[in-house]
């Protein structure tokens, strides 16, 4: 269905075509699409594929900035398309293009798997140094607030590659693990459960690892989730630097917890009356 | 973990540079400390200063340490600057030889000047 012109302005969206099947580099096509108030750069893309052109292809799944799969350059900035309004960015032309330092499948696609590679590398999930204590259904990880506090920023990450497209180091050295990767370990270093750290550094503080990053903190400016992986890099450096020089405190990850009651409860919380029966 | 013990050391390098550096231009181009070491008229770099500096211990040590951090922090600094062009494993092995040898030779030679400055100093106190 056609917008209502009324209601509706003309943008060019100045999209980015390849097909490496067919083109031997990506070129430029303008479509014209009617934008109302509130329409998202995700929308204009549907509307040129139902009106205008079937054959641009691009990714997407939630439409409300969750999934992370439809990470684009709009108009030079890294952004997801379902969660930036076209008006917000553009009065009459928008530049779409695919992420940076990755490499185009087609049109506005890019290829994540080295990002995700990187990721598995440093090994992103809780570890314990007993695989029995994590498969142990029988219990739960004790984890205060605060605890909660010290990772849960770094926890909103939802791995749209915004941030390494934005990354001036990843643009030279593609070899760089990136900001993705890198906030992500720092992430499960913080966690009070995790006790992976030692086996996380050598890839974290590698050749190629957090030491790379210059600092620019382009990858905190265009995280659609406010994650600050520039942070999460800086204090990772810390890390490895005190525990290079053996100054790190000694961590010592939360007890799993066997039975309601067993941990210490929160202040300002009565006990629980006496058992009635049983 | 040896790129953290490369970086840990770059930082310490570049602390004991700002150090060193301060007290270079606290002597030699403030006056600040000039009464201490360049008590002969005149300024902080003529002659007889320089050689009243040159003869002492301290300054050959700190002249050798300076040398040996600024040409660390400088060299691993441009390490990881040819390093992040994404070069082959086997350039970044001759860089990596290149620099050392680099490194080394301009470390020794200034080691050899800081120290036959020293010995022509003493040799010129004694007349």
């Amino acid at each position: 269905m056609t917008p209502d012109s009324a209601l509706t302005k003309p943008v060019a969206f100045h999209v980015t075509r390849y097909n490496p099947e067919r083109d031997p580099a990506p070129s430029i096509q303008t479509f014209s699409v009617p934008v109302r108030e509130g329409m998202t750069v995700l929308d204009g893309l549907h509307f040129i594929k139902e009106n205008l052109d079937a054959t641009l292809t691009w990714r997407y799944s939630c439409r409300m900035g969750i999934c992370g799969s439809c990470g684009m350059l709009l108009n030079g900035r890294p952004s997801l398309a379902c969660n930036t309004q076209v008006l917000h960015i553009a009065t009459a032309e928008l530049a779409v293009a695919p992420l940076p330092n990755f490499r185009i499948i087609r049109d506005l696609i890019p290829d994540l798997r080295p990002m995700f590679e990187n990721h598995r590398k440093l090994k992103p999930f809780i570890l314990r140094g007993a695989d029995g204590e994590i498969n142990d259904p029988s219990g739960e990880f004790f984890q205060s607030p605060e605890q909660l506090e010290a990772y849960l920023q770094f926890a909103y990450c939802i791995k749209c590659g915004c941030c390494m497209a934005a990354c001036p180091t990843l643009a030279t050295d593609e070899r760089y693990l990136g900001p993705m990767p890198l906030a992500a370990a720092h992430r499960y270093d913080q966690d009070s459960r995790d006790d992976g750290r030692k086996a996380r550094s050598p890839v974290a503080g590698g050749a190629h690892g957090a030491f790379r990053c210059h600092y620019a903190g382009e990858c905190s400016r265009v995280c659609p989730k406010g994650v600050d992986p520039a942070k999460a890099i800086q204090r990772l450096k810390r890390q490895l630097v005190l525990d290079y020089l053996r100054l790190a405190r000694k961590k010592t990850p939360c007890q799993k917890l066997h039975g309601p009651g067993a941990g210490p409860p929160l202040p300002n919380i009565p006990a629980a009356p006496p058992k009635t029966a049983g | 973990m040896r790129e953290t013990r490369f970086w840990t050391w770059h930082m310490a390098a570049g602390v004991v540079i700002f150090f060193l550096l301060g007290m270079h231009m606290l002597i030699m181009h403030t006056g600040l400390l000039g009464h201490v070491y360049a008590p002969f008229a005149g300024e902080a770099v003529s002659r007889e200063n320089s050689q009243f500096r040159d003869s002492r211990l301290t300054f050959t040590v700190s002249y050798i340490f300076l040398l040996g951090f600024a040409l660390y922090h400088g060299l691993y600094g441009l390490r990881t600057i040819l390093f992040e062009l994404t070069l082959r494993p086997a350039v970044e092995k001759v860089v990596r030889a290149v620099l050392v040898l680099l490194g080394v030779g301009l470390f020794g030679l200034g080691v050899w000047a800081a120290i036959g400055a020293r010995t022509m100093a003493a040799v010129g106190a004694r007349g």
